[in-house]
């Protein structure tokens, strides 16, 4: 169903979105530009000599092993963080879903990760994991496991993957939850009246009536992972060791700006900004009209 | 980059605040690095020098961290909105002299204002570092620290080890630190600042070269040699003692003080400048410093050791007026009491001969014992083309790379042979494209 607004003044509709546009222009497609521009340009730091190189510093980028290595680790970190995120969240909405009293108080608590910036919560995690005076690092010791993030790549990435996912529970939490609200009781009743189990019943109606918000919740997780974990890395792992944890959005700054690689660091902006797009593509074109609402 | 136009913002709100009353000084914007308690005597510098005449007023504004700052200063200059003074990091030092139109050398900037200003004054070890081939100085050192050994008095004492005779070998090293193991210690020794301690001032401290040209100081050709069969034994040895904890991997920066400062490690090899740091962090423990640790069978060791910190670079492109600021300032700094303040104050060196005597007159050494190791160390022999200092494009870039390698070979997922090549390989592709990119003039 779509309504229809009619302008008979044809500069209305223009000033009305005006605003808006000016915004999108200043903050958006004219960094964007720019970040176009300055990845066919290969130039020193200060911009005093600066020569047109075509497409060379994407060749650079994509011959370069570690680059691959990049994309590589950034969808194994987004798959893990959405995977686990969202498990994890509609693992306590369904129990949330359920509990009579002091509902209102786990909610809130549930929720409450949320409200960290991501370097915060990077920052708490790092601390249970440091290997010398860490809470977690000891109890990983007692355990014979020598846990060393800062030589140990996997134990680094495991980090910055659980304190991602951490973050992001209550997000997912809130969203299921209202899914779960919103599926009539009459159906799950009905169900149980035919003698189905409560895991059955989860499987075979609620999980299927709750795929638009699965949906929309895995398209918003992995934009998450992808482009929002940059103060986590930053303020944790540091892209290493051994850019075991350079994941993309990470080194886009880390060559950027603290490299000052102006060039290479500007064409690795332009592949994420090819990734979100294909991202908002997949999740307009495809998941919105194949999903039943 | 939002947040840093904002406080940019509010601090350009604060200065017209506060120097409105003011009369028509000429304002001269001095960005830095420098956080904490260090920052706070920064400021107290500027504020003196501001005391002392009335027609400049210093502003010092604290950017973050040395790249955070390098690159907001960059950013300053391609906006025209450059302060007058940054404070650079030794690995920048490349990157600024191949900034020809953006930089004015303060061996120009002191001759054009007609200052007096006398380079031999300086210590050698340290203006090497920042002058060109013709030995004129490029920027004026502020803050220069050299890698030294502190070790925990206590443990050495448990041990049944000299607390007075730190290690001066490494073989000597290893023998102590199996004794600490065996008396409780879980790990012998640790390192901060990895590839500055280990490889850079390592292969200075063994008169190695890092790379061809003279380190670089040579030409924008140059390339890295730390491939060489010393350093590959070196880390190799690293990599073997990790495993028994002769030797414990701490991350990278000062990540690895906490090892020290807890007593888990009993030796720790980390800047000077780490001197305050550790007297204010360590309280259960007395702890001595000491100079690192040579291999005996490399002849010519131990030559002098290298300097990390910062210096003072002058943006160009302001007015004459606030260059002739910028040259009274610099001649203040220099004065013989507020280095020797400021080096008793923090650990870094002394940048002149005259404010070393004067901290000495004043007993400081006496009275702190091991704070002069450091200048010891960088001044044991004239330096040679080896051990000036490095200078490579990218460095910052060459630097992670060199890390990463080093954290590969440490847990074991390459060999030290392997890892260094790769570093190698790739630290020199950094330097192709630098040299590319800057026209290969010099």
């Amino acid at each position: 169903m779509e309504k229809r607004v009619t302008f008979r003044n044809l500069l209305v509709p223009y000033l009305l979105v005006a605003a808006q546009l000016a915004v999108t222009l200043v903050f958006f497609i004219w960094p964007a530009a720019q970040a176009v521009r300055q990845s066919v340009i290969s130039e020193d730091a200060f911009g005093l000599s600066q020569h047109f190189v075509w497409l060379d510093n994407f060749k650079r980028l994509f011959g370069d092993p570690l680059y691959l290595h990049s994309i590589e680790i950034s969808l194994l970190f987004s798959a893990a963080v959405a995977g686990i995120s969202m498990a994890t969240g509609l693992l306590f909405a369904t129990a949330a879903d359920r509990v009579l009293r002091g509902a209102a108080l786990y909610k809130t608590l549930l929720v409450w990760p949320y409200a960290l910036a991501p370097a915060i919560a990077g920052v708490l995690w790092l601390l249970l994991f440091n290997p010398t005076v860490g809470i977690l690092a000891y109890a990983l010791h007692r355990l014979g496991y020598g846990w060393n993030q800062l030589l140990n790549g996997n134990d680094a990435m495991v980090l910055i993957i659980v304190a991602a996912a951490w973050k992001q529970v209550s997000y997912n939490f809130l969203f299921f939850l209202a899914g779960l609200q919103a599926i009539p009781r009459s159906l799950v009743e009905a169900a149980a009246i035919d003698g189905a189990r409560p895991l059955k019943r989860f499987w075979t109606i609620v999980f299927p009536l709750l795929s638009p918000t699965s949906f929309f919740l895995l398209v918003v997780n992995l934009v998450y992972a992808f482009f929002d974990t940059f103060g986590l890395v930053h303020a944790t792992t540091e892209g290493g060791p051994a850019q075991a944890t350079a994941i993309l959005v990470f080194k886009v700054y880390r060559d950027g700006v603290i490299g000052l690689d102006l060039g290479g660091s500007a064409a690795q902006s332009v592949v994420l900004m090819v990734i979100v797009g294909l991202l908002t593509v997949v999740q307009f074109r495809f998941i919105e009209k194949r999903v039943v609402y | 980059m939002g947040t840093t136009f904002l406080r940019a913002l509010a601090g350009a709100a604060l200065l017209a605040v506060a120097s409105g009353p003011a009369l028509a000084a000429t304002e001269i914007q001095w960005w830095h690095a420098m956080g904490g308690e260090l920052g706070e005597k920064l400021n107290a510098i500027a504020k003196g020098y501001n005391q002392s005449q009335t027609a400049y007023t210093v502003v010092p504004v604290y950017k973050g961290s040395y790249a955070e700052t390098l690159t907001a200063a960059i950013a300053a200059f391609r906006a025209k909105q450059q302060p007058a003074i940054v404070q650079v990091f030794e690995v920048g030092t490349a990157t600024m002299m191949a900034a020809k139109g953006a930089v004015y050398p303060v061996f120009q900037l002191m001759k054009d204002t007609g200052e007096a200003f006398d380079p031999a004054s300086y210590l050698p070890a340290v203006t090497g570092y920042y002058s060109d081939v013709h030995g004129n100085m490029l920027s004026l050192p502020f803050n220069s620290s050299t890698p030294v050994l502190y070790y925990n008095k206590d443990a050495f004492q448990k041990a049944g080890l000299d607390p007075e005779a730190p290690p001066t070998t490494w073989p000597e090293l290893e023998a102590d630190a199996k004794k600490l193991q065996t008396a409780g210690t879980t790990c012998g020794f640790t390192t901060g600042w990895p590839s500055w301690v280990q490889i850079e001032n390592f292969s200075a401290w063994h008169n190695l070269p890092i790379g061809t040209l003279s380190n670089g100081f040579g030409g924008l050709a140059t390339r890295l040699t730390i491939n060489n069969e010393l350093v590959v034994r070196h880390i190799g040895q690293l990599a073997e003692w990790q495993k028994s904890k002769i030797f414990d991997y701490g991350g990278r920066e000062s990540a690895s003080a906490p090892k020290f400062y807890s007593g888990e490690c009993a030796i720790y090899m980390n800047s000077s400048a780490a001197y305050s740091a550790i007297r204010a962090n360590v309280k259960s423990f007395k702890f001595g410093v000491g100079m690192l640790p040579y291999w005996p069978d490399v002849k010519g060791a131990p030559q002098n050791s290298i300097i990390g910190g910062a210096t003072l670079w002058v943006l160009s492109g302001l007015a004459p007026e606030v260059y002739k600021g910028v040259a009274g300032f610099f001649s203040y700094l220099s004065s013989p009491p507020v280095q020797a303040d400021w080096h008793q104050f923090s650990g870094y060196l002394p940048i002149t001969m005259a404010a070393y005597e004067l901290t000495r007159q004043q007993g400081f050494y006496d009275k702190n014992p091991g704070t002069d190791v450091a200048i010891k160390q960088m001044t044991l022999h004239a330096p040679t083309e080896n051990s000036k200092g490095l200078r490579f494009g990218y460095f910052v870039q060459i630097r992670n790379v060199i890390e990463e390698d080093l954290e590969a070979i440490l847990s074991g997922k390459m060999t030290a042979k392997a890892g260094l090549d790769d570093a190698v390989a790739r630290g020199n592709e950094l330097l192709a494209r630098f040299e590319t990119e800057n026209g290969g003039k010099e």
